[in-house]
């Protein structure tokens, strides 16, 4: 990437009286990233989030957003941020439409562009068929939508968008999802989350923060590989003893699991998948099950996390 | 800023609220219109003989506008409450803080939106005393003068208002913290009325809305009385920026 970064953020610390919510992080994103921001409840996604859009000053650190500095110039930053809260802020007591045009005046967009703006982005937000209606009336999932809808209006550089799925039923997670992943074709996305898939689906590159902290940030491939696995399944009717099964070539080690079941764990680059299926038939194991384990990304994070937590332990 | 100040008056008259105040406001308007009248008619034969007795203006429009004020007085509170303290229970403060609009914008426009609505009310209700003028001579200069006096009151107890709704969550917090600072500085010259001997400087009489507002009822209109309304309105407009923007802080 040799453009400069869209956002930076640097440092970034906030403190609620006593307690540091967020301690100490950084983020960078480029033209066209979708960054995943992503942690369990109560870890500083969301205050983060804040501080990204302006509704909430650090007490340490700096945010520039496309060459302005958000807190000495924060008018102009904010122009190039769009802003979905957890929460979407939206006045019931307005229909979509007029909503929306009070977005479009809110965010400057000259009046002779305003209403091309508004139709353009109720198209992509699937508001079509419900310009007319009171947002108090919409269901959650519009409502949603009408909160992305307002977030884009202005086509700022930069989509903040937190917990964008929270709350809404399977289908319309899926629409959602559909819709951050059209807006990334255009925009910038920062996404707070606390799903992991959402973020492998979504996300060109991953930050996970625990306890205000950024535990881990790099590319979603590298995530997915942290996620391999190393071992596999094996069920044998007739199960030959564990040292007849240690013989294999890069069997490491063998975790019996009940009589006729292991867990069989291998050097990462020596699968023994076909050794075990050659063996298996010639030696009439009675095979019935071979399958390869994979580390859910719920591993990955459990585990990235308390490696953390033991590392700070040992420190203290 | 007169973006936010539109959609504020546009969604106040999506609400039962400005229509019903409104409304009620003009029933009990007119129900003392009329017991003016009823008083003006019993003292006309008295009174008409005597030359530069007080007229229909004074003895009718006059009191009228001094019970608009103490009308307003109970009514604003419920049109000021749900300002911020609403948009902050409804989670929509985000909305406008993340826009590329200043904090002062935000309470300029709320501030305006508040106070067109309540000049509509001044309008409606000047509207019956001026239907006098159908019978007789008016006094335009004093009407002018009670009508610029509810005009900086109301406009200071929007100012009130808008500091308190910026205060909480709960708009009906707002409405009674609101109403009980007003009415306190409504009665606070009572006791500086007994207390205080002659014509000195008494600071609690200062203070007073009331006291400010009964010069202009007679048709005085002091400088000291409209910098006291504008001080008033710029300390109370000027917390509210502080207020918002603290909040980002802590």
């Amino acid at each position: 990437m040799s453009e400069s970064p869209l956002l930076t953020a640097s440092s970034l610390s906030r403190y609620y009286g006593p307690q540091l919510a967020v301690n100490n992080v950084d983020f960078t994103v480029h033209k066209g990233e979708v960054l995943g921001f992503l942690g369990p409840n109560g870890a500083g996604k969301s205050t983060s989030m804040k501080m990204l859009s302006g509704n909430l000053a650090p007490n340490h650190g700096q945010i520039t957003i496309n060459g302005y500095d958000l807190l000495s110039e924060s008018q102009k930053a904010k122009a190039h941020i769009g802003y979905l809260p957890e929460q979407p802020p939206l006045y019931k007591e307005l229909s979509v439409s007029e909503f929306l045009s009070f977005c479009a005046q809110l965010n400057k967009i000259p009046s002779s562009k305003r209403r091309a703006a508004i139709q353009t982005v109720i198209e992509r937000c699937g508001l079509t068929e419900v310009t007319n209606r009171l947002i108090g009336h919409l269901s959650k999932g519009f409502q949603q939508r009408v909160g992305i809808a307002q977030a884009i209006i202005h086509t700022p550089a930069v989509v903040i968008l937190d917990e964008p799925t929270s709350g809404l039923d399977p289908i319309q997670i899926r629409e959602i999802r559909q819709l951050i992943r059209d807006i990334a074709t255009e925009h910038s996305v920062i996404l707070s989350t606390h799903i992991l898939p959402e973020v492998q689906m979504l996300c060109d590159r991953v930050q996970i923060i625990n306890h205000g902290k950024i535990v881990f940030s790099d590319t979603t491939a590298k995530l997915s590989q942290k996620m391999e696995s190393s071992s596999l399944l094996i069920t044998l009717n007739a199960a030959p003893m564990l040292e007849e099964l240690m013989q294999v070539d890069g069997i490491l080690a063998i975790d019996e699991l009940s009589k006729n079941r292991f867990r069989i764990k291998f050097q990462p680059d020596k699968n023994p998948s076909q050794a075990l299926l050659e063996k298996a038939i010639s030696q009439q194991w009675q095979l019935m099950e071979l399958t390869s384990e994979h580390h859910s990304l719920e591993d990955v994070f459990m585990n990235i996390i308390q490696q953390e937590t033991a590392l700070s332990e040992r420190e203290t | 800023m007169l973006t936010i100040a539109r959609n504020e008056l546009y969604r106040l008259f999506l609400s039962p609220l400005a229509w019903l105040i409104l409304a009620l406001g003009q029933v009990i308007l007119a129900y003392l219109f009329l017991t003016h009248i009823d008083r003006f008619m019993q003292l006309q034969a008295s009174i008409s003989a005597i030359p530069g007795a007080p007229g229909v203006t004074e003895l009718i429009i006059a009191p009228l506008f001094s019970n608009v004020a103490t009308i307003l007085l109970l009514l604003s509170p419920a049109i000021t409450m749900r300002l911020i303290a609403e948009e902050r229970r409804n989670d929509s403060l985000p909305l406008l803080m993340s826009a590329p609009v200043s904090v002062m914008d935000i309470v300029l426009g709320k501030y305006l939106g508040t106070l067109i609505f309540m000049i509509i009310f001044l309008i409606m209700a000047s509207l019956m005393p001026l239907s006098l003028s159908l019978g007789g001579d008016l006094d335009y200069w004093l009407i002018a003068s009670c009508l610029l006096g509810l005009l900086l009151l109301v406009a200071s107890f929007c100012a009130i208002g808008l500091f308190f709704s910026s205060l909480t969550k709960q708009p009906t917090i707002a409405a009674i913290s609101t109403f009980s600072i007003l009415f306190l500085l409504w009665i606070i010259d009572w006791s500086a009325g007994t207390t205080t001997t002659g014509t000195s400087f008494n600071m609690l009489g200062w203070l007073s809305l009331l006291s400010h507002f009964e010069p202009l009822l007679q048709g005085n209109v002091n400088t000291s009385d409209i910098t006291y309304y504008l001080i008033l309105i710029v300390a109370f407009l000027s917390f509210t920026v502080r207020r918002l923007n603290s909040q980002r802080l802590n």
